[in-house]
C-alpha cells in the first residue's frame, strides 16, 4: 500500500515536472538569484531585466513561430537594423510617429516576404535564404546611412523610453506580442498549420494545408515583429544605428530553445519562449550583479544552453516511453 | 539427449514507467526452425524482439544463447552474438545508394581506414546476384519503391550471417513475388541451422512457414504449440481471447446510387495510361494488382498530390480540374495514404490536433478555434471509430498502427467527404483493428459514400468490395463483379500484359 502510494506520488511529480519543468526552473532561478544577491529581487531590478530582454524577446516570438514550422530567420538582427533606420529617417522627414512606426513594421514584413518567397518559390533552404537576407539587409542599412549613425530623434524616443503606469513601453509591447503569439499558435488555423508543417510537411500538404502560403504568412508576421523591435530599439538608444542588432537572431533563438521549441520542428509554445527569455535575462543579470567577468559569462551561457536542451530531450524521451506504457495499460483494461 | 535451444528466454519481465509490457515471458527457438509470434498490436511482440536485439534491457529474467546466459546491452552486442533483426519500420538513408545502405556501419576498409569502394561494389553485386534482385548498386534508395527497400533490409540482415534472425512483419510492404523469394530464403536459412523469430499478422503466411507458434496477449505468453497442432481459427481465438464471428462484416445488399466519380482515360507519363472507371454512391470498389501496377499513382493523382498528363475527372456529373490537394478536398474527396508515417500523421503532435487538421474551419468560434467544440467533436469521432488512446492529448506516435490509422481516417471523416480513396487501409494493423476498419468502410458505404480501396490482400478485397478493378502495368486489365470474385480471377487479370 505504502509502495503503491509512493509510486503514485512519484508519477504525479514526474508528470508535474515534465509538463511544467520550464516554469519550475524559472522559479528556482528566482529563488537562487535572490539568495545570491540582495539586489536581485527588487521591483527596480526586475523591471530592468524585463526592459533589457524586451526587444530580443519580441523577435523571439516570431522566431518561435518560424522554428515551429521548420523554418529559421538568420536575418532578424539585420532586418531589425534596416527597419529601425528607415523608421528613424521617415520620422525625421515627416515628424509623424505613426508613419515612422508603420514604416518600420512594413520594412520588416517586406524583407521577410522576400526571404519567404525565396524559400517557398525556389525551395531554397531557409538557412541559406535568410543568410543572404542577413547580408543584404545589413548592407542596405549601411548604404542608406553611409555608415553613419543618425542622432537627434526628439519625440521618437517615447516608443522605447516611455512608460505606462510605470511599466516601460517595450515591456508592454513584449507582453502584447506574447499574447498575440499565444493566440495565433493556440486559437487559429494558421497556428495549427505551423505545427503540422514543422511536424511533417508531406502529411500537412496531403491534409490540404496550403504549405507555401502558411510559410509566407509566418515570415510576414515574424517580419512585423522584427520591424517593431527595430523601432523600439532605435528609440530606446535615441539613435539610428545601422550596426545595431548584430547577433540578435541568436539571442532570439536561444530564448526559443530554452523555452522548449524543437529545432526538428512541430514543437514549441509562446509561453515557453517568454519563460526562456526570462531565464536568460535572470542569468545575465545575476552574473552582472555577482561581478562575473563578461567573457566568462559567454562561456557559462553556452553551457546553460547545452544543459537545457539536453535535459529537454532526455525528459521528452522519458515521456514518450511512459506514454507507450499507458497505451499498453489501456489495452489490458479493454 | 535434450536439444539445447539456440535462443531461450526465461521469465523475462519488462516494465515501462507505470506498466508491465512483458511478464513471465519464456520461449525458445530451436536451430533450423521458424518460431512465429502472433498477437494483437500492443501484445508485446515488438518489445520482446527489441529485448532479443538488445534495444531494450529486461528488468527480470535471462536470455540464453546455446544454453549460456548472455547480457545484451545494445544491438551491437546482439550482433556479436550473431543476432540480426529486420524492422517493421524501414531504416534507411534515402540519399545513400544501395551499396552504402547495405554496408552502413559495416563498410569494408583498407589498412588506412579508407572505405574500399571497389570491394564494397564487388560484394554488393555478388549479394544482389545471389539473392536474385535486379537493383543496381549505385541507385539511391530514394529512387526505389517501399517494397524494394524492404527486400534490401532483408538481405542486409541476412548478410550479417546471423544465427538468430528476427523478422518483424517483413512482408507488410512487399509484393507476392517477393514474398516467395523471402520464403525460399527462409527455407534455405533454416537448412543452414539459422533460428528465426517471425512476427506476422498474415495467417496464410504464418502457416506456410511456422514450425512453432507462440501467441502473446497483453504482455503474456498465452500458448506455444507446434504449427501442425494449430489452425487459423484457433490462433485468432487465442490472440483475441474470443472467437471471431466472421473475418468480414456483413454488408446489406443495396442498389448502387448515382455515379459520384467518373474517371476517363486518365494518364500520367509512363506510370499509368488510359485509366477509366466509375465510383457510385454507396459502393465499395476495390483496386487489385501487383506492386508497381500503378494503383497508388492513380489515387495520388486523383487526390491532387501528383499531376496527370491527360484524361478527365468528373465528380457528381461535373467535370473538375484537380491541381492540388485543396481542389480535391473542395470536391469532397479524401485520401488515406499507404505510407501513413510519411503522408498520414504529424508524429510530434497529439491525437486531437492530428484529427482536427483538415477540418478546423468547422470549429471556428468568434475567438478562433472553439476548443470545447473541437474536443466534443473529436471525442465523439474517436468513440465512433473506437480509437484506443489514454486521452486526446496523447502523442499520436505513441499509439499503435491501428489506432493511428483510425485517427487519420477520422481526420477525413470530420470533413464528411463523399468519396474516400483508401490506399492499403489495413497495412500493418492487427486482426482486431482490421475487422473494425472493414466494418467502418462498410458503414460508410451504406451511409452513401463512395469508397475506392486499394489492397494487396486479395481476401480483403473479396470480403469487402462490391466490384473490383484489376490493374496491371499501368492499365486497368479488367473489372470483376461480385459473383466472379476469386483469387484466381484477380491473379489472372493482374498478370495480364
Amino acid at each position: 500500500m505504502a509502495q503503491r502510494f509512493s509510486d503514485m506520488f512519484l508519477a504525479f511529480m514526474s508528470k508535474l515536472t515534465s509538463k511544467y519543468s520550464i516554469y519550475l526552473i524559472l522559479l528556482a532561478m528566482l529563488v537562487i538569484c535572490s539568495l545570491l544577491s540582495p539586489a536581485f529581487f527588487s521591483a527596480k531590478n526586475l523591471s530592468n531585466i524585463s526592459r533589457q530582454i524586451s526587444i530580443t524577446t519580441i523577435i523571439s516570438f516570431g522566431m518561435t513561430m518560424l522554428i515551429i514550422a521548420g523554418l529559421i530567420d538568420l536575418a532578424a538582427g539585420s532586418v531589425m537594423a534596416l527597419a529601425g533606420i528607415l523608421s528613424v529617417a521617415i520620422y525625421k522627414a515627416t515628424g509623424s510617429l505613426v508613419i515612422a512606426m508603420v514604416t518600420g513594421i512594413v520594412i520588416g514584413i517586406a524583407c521577410n516576404l522576400v526571404s519567404g518567397f525565396v524559400v517557398t518559390r525556389f525551395k531554397t533552404p531557409p538557412f541559406i535564404a535568410t543568410l543572404a537576407m542577413m547580408t543584404s539587409a545589413r548592407g542596405a542599412a549601411l548604404l542608406y546611412t553611409n555608415g553613419q549613425n543618425i542622432y537627434q530623434l526628439d519625440q521618437f524616443v517615447i516608443f522605447g523610453q516611455g512608460d505606462i503606469f510605470g511599466i516601460p513601453t517595450p515591456v508592454i509591447v513584449m507582453v502584447i506580442i506574447s499574447l498575440v503569439t499565444w493566440y495565433l499558435l493556440n486559437n487559429t488555423r494558421f497556428g495549427r498549420h505551423l505545427y503540422a508543417i514543422g511536424g511533417n510537411e508531406d502529411a500537412a500538404r496531403a491534409s490540404g494545408i496550403k504549405v507555401n502560403q502558411t510559410k509566407m504568412t509566418a515570415y510576414a508576421i515574424s517580419g512585423a515583429f522584427v520591424g517593431l523591435a527595430g523601432v523600439l530599439f532605435m528609440s530606446r538608444v535615441n539613435a539610428g544605428l545601422p550596426n545595431a542588432g548584430i547577433g540578435f537572431e541568436f539571442d532570439a533563438m536561444t530564448a526559443s530553445i530554452i523555452g522548449g521549441t524543437s529545432f526538428s520542428g512541430g514543437v514549441g509554445t509562446a509561453m515557453g519562449t517568454l519563460v526562456g527569455a526570462f531565464i536568460m535575462g535572470f542569468l545575465n543579470n545575476i552574473m552582472n550583479l555577482l561581478g562575473i567577468q563578461s567573457y566568462l559569462q559567454q562561456i557559462i551561457k553556452g553551457g546553460i544552453i547545452v544543459i537545457a536542451v539536453a535535459y529537454d530531450i532526455m525528459s521528452k524521451n522519458k515521456k514518450t516511453a511512459s506514454q507507450l506504457g499507458n497505451i499498453e495499460e489501456r489495452g489490458k483494461e479493454a | 539427449m535434450v536439444d539445447v535451444p539456440l535462443l531461450e528466454l526465461r521469465g523475462i519481465e519488462k516494465l515501462f514507467p507505470g506498466v508491465k509490457a512483458l511478464s513471465e515471458m519464456s520461449f525458445a527457438v530451436q536451430a533450423g526452425s521458424v518460431h512465429v509470434l502472433c498477437g494483437e498490436n500492443g501484445a508485446g511482440k515488438s518489445t520482446l524482439c527489441k529485448i532479443i536485439n538488445g534495444i531494450y534491457q529486461p528488468d527480470r529474467g535471462e536470455i540464453l544463447i546455446n544454453g549460456k546466459p548472455v547480457v545484451l546491452r545494445d544491438p551491437l552486442e546482439a550482433r556479436s552474438h550473431k543476432i540480426a533483426m529486420i524492422f517493421q519500420e524501414l531504416n534507411f538513408i534515402p540519399e545513400f545508394t544501395v551499396e552504402q545502405n547495405l554496408f552502413l556501419g559495416n563498410e569494408p576498409v583498407n589498412k588506412f581506414g579508407k572505405i574500399d569502394w571497389a570491394a564494397m561494389r564487388r560484394q554488393t553485386v555478388a549479394l544482389l546476384e545471389q539473392e536474385g534482385l535486379p537493383y543496381r548498386p549505385d541507385t539511391k534508395l530514394k529512387d526505389l519503391s517501399v517494397s524494394d527497400i524492404q527486400m534490401l533490409e532483408i538481405i542486409k540482415a541476412i548478410s550479417y550471417q546471423a544465427n538468430i534472425l528476427i523478422m518483424d512483419e517483413p512482408t507488410s510492404a512487399i509484393s507476392t513475388k517477393e514474398v516467395e523469394l523471402l520464403f525460399r530464403k527462409i527455407a534455405q536459412l533454416k537448412s543452414q541451422g539459422v533460428g528465426i523469430v517471425y512476427i506476422s499478422h498474415k495467417m496464410d503466411e504464418i502457416f506456410r512457414i511456422a514450425d512453432e507458434i507462440s501467441v502473446l496477449r497483453d504482455g503474456r505468453l498465452i500458448d506455444t504449440r507446434p504449427a501442425s497442432e494449430l489452425d487459423i481459427e484457433t490462433v485468432i481465438k487465442l490472440m483475441v481471447g474470443r472467437k471471431m464471428e466472421s473475418v468480414f462484416p456483413e454488408k446489406k445488399p443495396q442498389a448502387p446510387g448515382p455515379v459520384l466519380l467518373d474517371v476517363q482515360k486518365l494518364s500520367q507519363g509512363k506510370t499509368f495510361r488510359d485509366v477509366s472507371f466509375q465510383l457510385r454512391q454507396g459502393e465499395i470498389v476495390g483496386f487489385a494488382g501487383l506492386m508497381g501496377a500503378g494503383r497508388t499513382e492513380v489515387v495520388r493523382a486523383l487526390f491532387g498530390l501528383d499531376e496527370i498528363s491527360s484524361g478527365t475527372i468528373s465528380i457528381k456529373g461535373q467535370p473538375v480540374t484537380i491541381r492540388n490537394v485543396q481542389d480535391s478536398i473542395e470536391h469532397g474527396v479524401a485520401m488515406l495514404s499507404e505510407d501513413r508515417k510519411r503522408y498520414g500523421i504529424i508524429p510530434v503532435r497529439d491525437v486531437k490536433e492530428n484529427m482536427s487538421l483538415s477540418s478546423l474551419e468547422r470549429v471556428m468560434g468568434r475567438f478562433g478555434i472553439d476548443h470545447r467544440e473541437e474536443r466534443k467533436r473529436d471525442t465523439e469521432m474517436s468513440r465512433r471509430l473506437n480509437v484506443k488512446t489514454p486521452s486526446l492529448e496523447t502523442l499520436i506516435s505513441s499509439l499503435s498502427g491501428g489506432n493511428q490509422q483510425k485517427i487519420v481516417l477520422a481526420k477525413w471523416l470530420l470533413r464528411t467527404p463523399d468519396i474516400l480513396l483508401l490506399d492499403e487501409p489495413t497495412r500493418g494493423i492487427d486482426v482486431g483493428a482490421k475487422f473494425e476498419i472493414y466494418k467502418l468502410i462498410t458503414e460508410l458505404a451504406s451511409e452513401g459514400k463512395a469508397v475506392l480501396m486499394i489492397s494487396s490482400e486479395m481476401e480483403e478485397l473479396i470480403g469487402v468490395c462490391d466490384r473490383i478493378y484489376v490493374m496491371s502495368k499501368g492499365r486497368i486489365s479488367g473489372e470483376l463483379q461480385r459473383k466472379d470474385f476469386s483469387q484466381e480471377n484477380i491473379m489472372k487479370l493482374a498478370l495480364i500484359g
